[in-house]
This record gives structure tokens, C-alpha cells and sequence, in this order.
């Protein structure tokens, strides 16, 4: 039997303090898993079920074509990401999880911008693409489509520097990482 | 050799001596193969009954539980016992009939996502893709079911796949590269907890169902007889520690004896051992043994720290790590006379806190008193089967368990209907063996199709309805904490259970009188077949003592 409950009717405030757990840094969790059907959905499963919040996720082939790389990051403080790998590592076609260290990962993600540029805005924009080393794919007399590779906060800039000027829609992959040095992710 | 004849092998080869089940279109092959297998079925009423008929064997007998359903309703109908099997750790595998492939994902007839409906509640499952795969995966399927931290697994076989001619060859070998339950237990840490043993002056053995399914009640009463220690376990643990003995505080928890639960409120060490932390056993934790600094051993690491923080973690089986521990503990030769002083507080406990309730002065029968009744008709010497309510507490708290996989019970899940196929299971499991169901009015009434499946198989159990004619624990916590509004509990005396258990071939009795209520049960549980005792007992009465929900342990009432 569930909890009886009290008669006091719950405030959605009361609801918002217990969901409200999120707190800490961000985490990169690179996760080899084996290439197999329905593998994604035993994740995002477990990470729904057990209320864990995915903040980007990327999913791609390895050098080992039975072993496919998910890598995802996540909010949170140190305690509910153990909790959270601890949980992933009990699924069977988990094969290895590492929570990147930030200071030896390489991160990046890829995104598309579409941006207002006409008449003299248009100038500025390639200006401020110029500094990001972002690159200019596509353009109309009042658009630009920009492409742009960074981690995560690079992208947020350009993102926050551009906006200003109209942005039309945006398409980010989210990151994928990689350790520094020799030795394997 | 077909298919399915292949997976007769590989069943014989795990050696599976039983199945529960009910055949349909899309598992009829399976079936065909049945036919000269070799391989002994029960054929259920219903596949929740077959669920947890195999879950009720996988308990008793500590081997790997099988059954089967068909596609869609037969495999929907199989998602409680699969949950239950989760919550309460408990091997089976479950194979169901699928439709065929071509007809995968066209809504043909019969056809339900079976994976993705059971995907959050299974330890794995399987979707055949290929029939060469099957035998591995059957395997496969027993090797993750019966190791680690047990679990269900189901195995969808689409129907045509399950005809497919294949070459059958043995498997001997598994082959699961993200799956390696750690199982030693680090000595380092072991070594730390022996030490944190022999310093702490307030200790407590917290021992969960872990203790059961790791077979290691034997080591269990060891190490706690090192320098008396003392047990308290939780409703799954039951029987991991032999009670009654001295060193026992009765079970802890929501229900569990003030004892119990006082003594891990002033714990300055806790040596949880295959638990969790569940809520029932916490209460509000915050408050929850604010002293004590915790040791805690699972096969589960994801167990460890999950609720409340392992100052210890040590990851592993207890029947690997407890020996290990006593070991280390017996080499420091602590002085138990610094036990002195808690065994004397706990005692004061015991003395002022019993079980106790108020009797009846005629021949009213008091639920707990009927529990202690039939503690003495079978002379504890039963398996003894649960349901899923206030009769359930009472029996954790009244019938004692000298021995593990005696007391079999839904308890994470808390499934109502669990208890009477459950029992079939364990009975077909232990032939030799007095196995009784306790069952609630309530509850019984949701798997009662399977005294057809006993009459029929003669599987003799003996059924004793706790009759209130209320969902008790409902009505309870409406009494307690919502103005005595009794909404939708009263279920008034029906059906008649001595006519419905005739009317399914088994024997039924009527017991009313608490005078000769002993030795009216003795006559019960020599009668021959399955019984059914409908047992009239007082209509309102609440178990006790409680943690109120929210409340820490110390403020327990009643």
C-alpha cells in the first residue's frame, strides 16, 4: 500500500522543492555499450524511471562496429551521478562508463545557426564568426546559416552573441568527448 | 531439430524439472514440444498465477523459477509477477510467445511490445531475432536470472522463428562482456568492518533478503554468535536468522517490533547486510538512526549509498564476505563484555515493549491469535506463504522463522494475490513439505482460479483465509489517518469459501471458534489435497506496534 498521505492539499511550491534536486556541475559520462537493438531505449528508460534529467545526448559507431559510444551529459552533484552510474553499470549491454574528468576530456559539439543578417548586420555577424572560427555554410539577401564546433560553453557564447540579431532556429548535437593522452576514453 | 525442441534442451540442460504456464497461438509450437519433453507442467489458470507459481518455487527452492505465456493478453497478464520478481530480487525467466516477425509492429492479432512493456521491470530481456540465437540466449537468460543480484529475465520468441529447423548443439559457455557481478568482496574492506565491529559498543545486524537468496543464514548465525550480536531482520530476511534466539529483536521496520526498531535508533554501528534501505524500514530518514555510522554488504552496488550513505561499502556475496568478516572480527578477540551495557538496554525493551494485543475472553478469534495457532498446529515446522496485507504483518510478527526460504511473501511490491499460486509454486517445489498460505479475504480472491490448478495437479496446500471481510490494511490507515471514512474496504462475506473451494474440487472448512481453533487447524493440515480454511476472525483490529508514515522509528505507536 502507498502512502496514506495527510488530508492537507499539496501546494505545487511543496512539489517543486522535493523535484528540486538538480544542483552541482555539469558531467560528461562516455558510455561504451554493446551494439544491439533497443540498447538507447534501456537507457533513456532507466534515466526516466529513475528521474535522472538528460541534458544532451549523442549517440555514434566506435572503432569497434559491435560497440557503440553514447555520450551524454547531465547536471548534478557528485552524489546522484554515482547513483547514476552505478544504476547504468547494472544494465547488461553496458559495457563501460567513464564520468570524464573536465580537465582531461576534449569535448565538443557541432551546431547550426540560422541568423537574421541584412544590411549591415550582416557584416557583424561574419565578424563574430571570424573570432569563433565558426564558418558560413549557407546564404540568402537576409540570412546566414553558420556552422560552428566547440565544447559546450563556446557554443553558448556565440550563441548569446549572435541572438541579438535574430535568430531563427538553432540545431545543436550535443557533445561528444574524449580523453587527453595515450590511453583509452 | 526445431527450434523449440532446442529450447527443451537447454532447459533440461539448466536443470528445470518444472514449468507454470498456459499455451496460445503464438507459443503453440513451444507447446507442441512439451508434448514428449520430458519436462513436468502445470498448467495455470491464469499467467499471473504461473508468474508467481514460479516465483513461489524459485523461493522455496532457491533454483531458477520458468514461466510461460503467449503473446500480447498471455504476456501482459505476466507483468505483475515480473515486477513482483524485481522488487524482491527473485530468479525466473519468462518466456513468451510473440507474434511472427512479418507481423511485428503491424498491431497483429495478439500482439503486444512485450520488451518494451517489461523493459523498466526486468533485470534483461531478450527478443530473439534469430532462431540459431535461442539456445545461447536461453543460457544467457539463466545465468543472469540466478546470479548476482537475482532477477526476473524474459525471453520474447516470435512464433515462426520458434519452428525454425536449426542445428542444436550444447552450450556450455556464456558470453555477456557487460556483465560481471562483483562477488568477492574487498578484503581491505572487510578488514575495516571487523575492526569497526570490535570498537562499536552499540552494534546491530540489520540482514535483508540478500542474506536468503545468497544462501548465507548458516554464516549469518555465526558471525553474530562471535560475541552476541544482535539480528534484526526485515519481512524479506525473515528466516535468515533463527528465531526465536536470544539474540533475536524481531523483525524491524513500519511493523516491526519496538525492539528492533529502538535498538537501530541508538546503534552506533549498523551491519546491513543484503537490505536496502527501503522505506519501510527507515521511516522518515532524516531521523532515521542518527548514531549510527553503517557497514553495508550487497551483491547490488548500486544498493550501497542509494538511501543512506555506506561509511563501509564492501560489494559482494554474503556467502563470500560474511565468513571473511567473522573471521577477521574472531581474530581481534573484542571484549564482549562491552556489550554489557546495550544487552541491558535492549532487555529493558523486550521486557517493557512485547508483541502484544488484546485477546479474546470467548470464542473470538483475534487475527494474531489465529497466526499463533497455526504457529502451533504446524509446530513451526511449515513453508509458510504469504499474501499481501495486515495479514501478512501479523505473520511476520507472530509465526517464527527458524529457518530461510520457510517465509515467502510479496514485500517490495506488496502484490495482493501473490500468496495462493505462490504457495502451488513452492509446493510443487517441496513435495515433502507442510506448505500453508496465509491469506487475507481480500487478497486470496485475486489468484483464487489456481485451487482448480492444485485440485487438478493435487498440489496439497492449505489455504487459511484471514476472514474480516475488509481490506484490513486499508480500512486501518482510513481509521488511522483519514477520519475513520471507510471508502470502498468493506467487502462483506462473500464469496462463501467453503463453497467456492468445493465447487474448484478442493476440501473446504469453516473455523469460528477460537477454543478449539489449534486443534481444528491439525485436522485441516492432515486433511489430504488442497484445503481451504476460512478462518472468521475479529473485523476490526489494527496491527501494531507502527512507524506512521513520515515518522522516525522512536515515535512508533500502539
Amino acid at each position: 500500500m502507498g502512502e496514506p498521505g495527510t488530508k492537507e492539499v499539496l501546494s505545487l511550491d511543496q512539489l517543486d522543492a522535493v523535484a528540486g534536486l538538480r544542483t552541482g556541475r555539469k558531467h560528461i559520462l562516455s558510455i561504451l555499450v554493446e551494439n544491439k537493438p533497443g540498447v538507447l531505449t534501456r537507457i533513456t528508460g532507466l534515466f526516466a524511471r529513475r528521474g535522472f534529467n538528460i541534458d544532451t545526448l549523442a549517440v555514434g559507431p566506435t572503432d569497434d562496429e559491435k560497440i557503440s559510444r553514447i555520450t551524454l551529459t547531465l547536471d548534478g552533484a557528485v552524489h546522484p551521478i554515482d547513483q547514476v552510474t552505478k544504476q547504468l553499470h547494472k544494465l547488461i549491454n553496458v559495457l563501460k562508463i567513464r564520468d570524464l574528468e573536465p580537465v582531461e576530456t576534449l569535448a565538443r559539439e557541432l551546431a547550426l545557426f540560422k541568423v537574421n543578417a541584412d544590411g549591415a548586420a550582416r557584416a557583424e555577424v561574419m565578424q563574430i564568426c571570424e573570432i569563433f572560427r565558426a564558418k558560413v555554410v549557407d546564404v540568402t539577401k537576409r540570412s546566414v546559416v553558420v556552422e560552428i564546433t566547440g565544447d559546450c560553453d563556446k557554443v553558448d557564447a556565440f550563441e548569446a552573441l549572435v541572438r541579438p540579431f535574430g535568430l531563427i532556429e538553432m540545431a545543436r548535437t550535443g557533445e561528444i568527448a574524449i580523453s587527453r593522452g595515450r590511453s583509452e576514453t | 531439430m526445431r527450434a523449440v525442441d532446442a529450447l527443451m534442451e537447454c532447459l533440461k540442460a539448466e536443470g528445470v524439472d518444472v514449468v507454470f504456464g498456459l499455451p496460445g497461438g503464438a507459443n503453440l509450437p513451444t507447446y507442441d514440444a512439451f508434448y514428449e519433453a520430458g519436462i513436468k507442467h502445470i498448467l495455470v489458470r491464469h499467467e499471473a498465477g504461473g508468474g508467481h507459481a514460479a516465483e513461489g518455487y524459485a523461493k522455496a527452492t532457491g533454483k531458477v523459477g520458468v514461466s510461460m505465456a503467449t503473446s500480447g493478453p498471455g504476456a501482459t497478464n505476466l507483468v505483475t509477477p515480473i515486477c513482483d520478481a524485481m522488487m524482491d530480487s527473485v530468479p525466473v525467466v519468462f518466456i513468451t510467445g510473440q507474434v511472427r516477425t512479418e507481423l511485428l509492429g503491424t498491431d497483429g492479432f495478439q500482439e503486444a511490445d512485450t520488451i518494451g512493456i517489461t523493459m523498466p521491470i526486468v533485470k534483461h530481456s531478450f527478443m530473439i531475432q534469430h532462431p540459431l540465437e535461442l539456445p545461447r540466449t536461453i543460457h544467457e537468460a539463466f545465468h543472469i536470472a540466478r546470479t548476482g543480484r537475482p532477477g526476473p529475465v524474459v525471453v520474447d520468441l516470435p512464433q515462426d522463428l520458434s519452428r525454425a529447423d536449426i542445428p542444436y548443439e550444447p552450450v556450455d559457455d556464456v558470453h555477456l562482456p557487460g556483465y560481471q557481478p562483483t562477488t568477492d568482496g574487498n578484503q581491505k574492506q572487510i578488514r575495516l568492518a571487523a575492526k569497526a565491529l570490535a570498537n562499536s559498543r552499540r552494534p546491530v545486524i540489520y540482514a535483508g533478503g540478500g542474506v536468503i537468496s545468497a544462501n548465507a543464514a548458516a554464516e549469518l548465525t555465526e558471525l553474530a554468535s562471535v560475541d552476541r550480536l544482535p539480528v534484526t531482520c526485515t519481512v524479506m530476511g525473515l528466516g535468515g536468522f533463527p528465531a526465536p534466539h536470544p539474540q533475536w529483536l524481531g523483525m524491524l521496520g513500519m511493523h516491526g517490533t519496538r525492539t528492533a526498531n529502538y535498538a537501530m535508533d541508538e546503534a552506533d554501528l549498523i551491519v546491513a547486510i543484503g537490505a536496502r534501505f527501503d522505506d519501510r524500514i527507515t521511516g522518515k530518514l532524516s531521523e532515521f538512526a542518527p548514531r549510527a555510522k553503517f557497514i553495508h554488504i550487497d551483491v547490488d552496488p548500486a544498493e550501497i549509498s542509494k538511501n543512506v550513505p555506506a561509511h563501509i561499502p564492501i560489494v559482494g556475496d554474503a556467502k563470500n564476505i560474511i565468513p571473511r568478516l567473522t573471521a577477521e572480527y574472531r581474530a581481534l578477540s573484542a571484549d564482549p563484555g562491552r556489550l554489557e551495557e546495550w544487552w541491558s538496554r535492549i532487555r529493558l525493551w523486550q521486557e517493557r515493549h512485547p508483541l502484544v494485543y488484546a485477546d479474546s475472553t470467548d470464542s473470538e478469534i483475534k487475527p494474531q491469535y489465529m497466526v499463533q495457532a497455526l504457529y502451533e498446529a504446524t509446530g513451526g515446522d511449515a513453508v509458510v506463504v504469504s499474501d499481501v496485507g495486515q495479514h501478512q504483518m501479523w505473520t511476520a510478527q507472530y509465526f517464527h522463522f527458524a529457518k530461510p526460504r520457510r517465509w515467502i511473501n510479496s514485500g517490495g511490491l506488496g502484490t495482493m494475490g501473490f500468496g495462493l499460486p505462490a504457495a502451488m509454486g513452492a509446493k510443487v517445489g517441496c513435495p515433502d513439505d507442510t506448505v500453508v498460505c496465509i491469506a487475507g479475504d481480500g487478497s486470496v480472491q485475486m489468484n483464487a482460479q489456481e485451487l482448480a490448478t492444485c485440485a487438478q495437479e493435487g498440489i496439497a496446500i492449505k489455504v487459511f483465509i484471514m476472514n474480516n471481510g475488509y481490506l484490513g490494511m486499508v480500512r486501518q490507515w482510513q481509521e488511522l489517518f483519514w477520519d475513520k471514512r471507510y471508502s470502498q474496504v468493506d467487502m462483506g462475506q462473500h464469496p462463501d469459501f467453503v463453497k467456492l473451494a468445493e465447487a474448484y474440487g478442493a476440501t473446504g472448512i469453516r473455523l469460528t471458534d477460537k477454543r478449539t481453533l489449534v486443534s481444528d487447524m491439525k485436522a485441516a493440515l492432515a486433511t489430504d489435497g488442497p484445503v481451504v480454511v476460512d478462518v472468521r476472525v475479529t473485523r476490526e483490529e489494527n496491527t501494531y506496534p507502527m512507524i506512521a508514515p513520515g515518522q522516525a522509528a522512536r515515535d512508533m505507536v500502539g
